[in-house]
This record gives structure tokens, C-alpha cells and sequence, in this order.
């Protein structure tokens, strides 16, 4: 089979994960920025962090020909403090022009907090100022429901922004239906303990339809497996799909949506 | 979407989920054994559990432990997240 990885934190992994992951047939891997696990202590960090995304990440997955795309923010769990943030909003334009950076993200909530909520509200200005696709991280467990309605509500509100250039990841049962009603994109992330099982993102493509759904890992330095999506392929075979479904669903739609950013060439 | 070739979810899954059910009751029996079934979170699981009976209960469970206030709160304390609503006693 082919995949596109569309959301894996590949700086937290090692190269043995990105043999795995073409052995399995990955055609392609976009990392959104992230949290480290820990604060940085300032911009800098930033700095180097966007580096590692836009000049060694791809090199890395080069030697076994994947083609590695980012995305770039500060990410919502160190947008509370609003000086650091807008230093590292100041730092992404110059970013913007490397040649595998498909847009803003992984921007959101995730606390739902009035700082987090203004520092996603200058990241989708940036988005809207350079043209840019925006990737949306929605906030955790008992925070999901809330926060996921505030983002919609927010870039809804917003006319510059179109809503099939953004998706909203990390969708479950209870968040899907209000960003598909939306107009938007939605990802769904396969975690062993949180976000969803393969069953269950099955059982969502089944309600909601491929089109605009499409399937993660998320793989970071947590719980987390950087194979589960050709897993969820197994189990949609298991199902009794054939592979014609199972290529539209693993790479045709993450495909249809990464492609709307001129970067995005596989 | 539909499978071209459907299976029978229940040959598919039953063995899955029974062993989760055996899984929940043995969560259970732990904690009230422990006498910690008080801690908000084992009380917003058993209010969860109500929402097994039908209808959308996928959605129904995780709705049960999700915040249902609108506001955004004035500062982020925490990063983390515990997977059920510590204000539902103060509704
Ligand atoms: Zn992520």
C-alpha cells in the first residue's frame, strides 16, 4: 500500500521509525510544530526548533527518499505568556519561504485560556496576511469539546480565511460533525490511551465519509505508535474494504488537502 | 462508506470489547475496594457509564466528560489535561 504520514513529530523520533515507516509504503510525512515536553526559555529555541523543522528534518528522512513537509507556530501550551509568543510569531515569515512548509500549525487551544485564544487569533491573521493552509490542534480529553467549537467559531468568523484550506485535528465522536458542518477538513489521531482507536476512526469514515476525514498517528515522545496509520489500513482491510478505499482514504484525501499548498509536491 | 466486502463486526469485535467490559468492572471493584470512589474522576466515570444504555453513546460518553461551560478562563494554571471535568460538582 501507499500512505501519507500528515502529522507525526518526527524530531522526537528515531531514524529506525522513518525506515519503518517506508518500508510500510509512506510516501510522504508533514510535521506540524509542536510542544517539546518542556518550556523553552526563549525565542531562541524557536529559532533553532524551526531550523531543525525546515532544514535537517527533511535531510534526515531524505536519505530513505520520504519527502518531509512542516508546518510552523508557537504552539498553544506555551502561548500563555504573550511576550514569548509574539517573538515567535515575529520569527515565522522568514521561515514561510522554505521550500517544504505547507503553512501555520499545529495553532488552537489547549486550556482554553483568554492568552491561548489571542495568540490563535494572530496566527490565523498570519495565515490570512500570507496565504497560507492552517493545521489546527484541538485541546485535550474534558477541554476538547469547548475548545474545538471556539476555534471553528473563531476562523469561521474570520471571511479571509476559506474553510477547506483548514483542518481541525484530533476529532472525535463529539467534536467531528461540528467541524464537518463547518466546511472544513478534520484529522483523526490513532493513540493507544486518548483521541481514537482505529475502530473507531473507521466507524467515523463510515458516518461522515472520507472526503474531508483523514488519519494520523500524531507520534511524538509520548504513547505513540509511528505506524498506526498502515495499522488502521490492516483494519479497514479486516472490514472487508478493498484497496481502491483504502488508497482514497490513506492517500488520496490527505493528498487532496496538503496539495492546496504549492510546497506540497510528492 | 461502506465495506465491499462487510464482515460481521460482532466476529470482529466481541472478543475485543468483552475483554474491556471485564477490564471495567475490574477498574471498579479497584477502586471502590481502594475507597477512593469518591475522587471526581471514578464519579464522572459512573455518571459516563448512564450514557451505555443507547442512542449515540459514543458521543454521549465523552460529552458526559467533557466541560460544558462556553467562557474562555482567565489563565491557563495547568497544561495538562485529567480526562474528566473537575467544576461538575459545582453545577
Ligand atoms: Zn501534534
Amino acid at each position: 500500500m501507499r500512505y501519507i504520514e500528515p502529522h507525526a513529530h518526527m524530531v522526537s523520533r528515531t531514524t529506525d521509525d522513518y525506515v519503518s515507516m517506508v518500508t510500510a509504503g509512506c510516501k510522504a510525512v508533514c510535521e506540524p510544530a509542536f510542544w517539546a515536553g518542556f518550556d523553552r526559555s526563549s525565542s531562541k529555541g524557536f529559532y533553532d526548533y524551526f531550523r531543525q523543522l525546515t532544514e535537517y528534518e527533511p535531510a534526515r528522512a531524505a536519505k530513505f527518499q520520504l519527502p518531509h513537509f512542516s508546518w510552523l507556530c508557537i504552539n498553544p501550551k506555551e502561548s500563555e505568556d504573550l511576550a514569548l509568543a509574539q517573538e515567535v510569531l515575529d520569527l515565522i515569515p522568514e521561515f514561510l519561504d522554505k521550500p517544504n512548509v505547507l503553512g501555520i500549525g499545529e495553532i488552537g487551544l489547549n486550556k482554553n485560556s483568554r492568552n491561548e485564544m489571542t495568540i490563535l487569533e494572530k496566527h490565523v491573521d498570519l495565515a490570512a496576511k500570507h496565504n497560507q493552509l492552517i493545521l489546527v490542534h484541538t485541546p485535550h480529553l474534558e477541554d476538547k469539546l469547548k475548545g474545538t467549537k471556539l476555534i471553528v467559531d473563531l476562523i469561521k468568523s474570520d471571511s479571509r480565511i476559506a474553510p477547506n484550506r483548514v483542518l481541525i485535528d484530533h476529532v472525535e465522536e463529539h467534536t467531528v460533525k461540528y467541524v464537518m458542518d463547518a466546511g472544513m477538513w478534520g484529522g483523526i489521531t490513532l493513540y493507544p490511551e486518548s483521541k481514537a482507536t482505529s475502530p473507531r476512526a473507521i466507524d467515523m469514515l463510515e458516518t461522515y465519509g472520507a472526503d474531508r476525514l483523514w488519519m494520523n498517528s500524531a507520534c511524538d515522545w509520548g504513547i505513540s505508535v509511528p505506524l498506526a496509520v498502515p495499522y488502521a489500513a490492516m483494519e479497514m482491510r479486516r472490514r472487508g474494504y478493498d484497496d481502491e478505499t483504502i488508497d482514497q482514504v490513506f492517500f488520496q484525501t490527505p493528498y487532496n488537502f496538503l496539495s492546496q499548498s504549492p510546497n506540497f509536491k510528492i | 462508506m461502506k465495506p465491499a466486502t462487510p464482515q460481521n463486526v460482532v466476529d470482529l469485535y466481541f472478543m475485543d470489547a468483552r475483554s474491556k467490559l471485564i477490564d471495567i468492572a475490574a477498574f471498579m471493584d479497584r477502586v471502590e475496594n481502594a475507597g477512593l470512589k469518591d475522587d471526581f474522576r471514578y464519579q464522572a466515570f459512573l455518571n459516563a457509564l448512564k450514557e451505555l444504555g443507547e442512542g449515540e453513546r459514543t458521543k454521549s460518553v465523552l460529552e458526559s466528560l467533557s466541560d460544558p461551560t462556553k467562557e474562555l478562563i482567565p489563565e491557563a494554571t495547568t497544561k495538562a489535561a485529567c480526562g474528566a471535568w473537575p467544576g461538575m460538582d459545582s453545577l
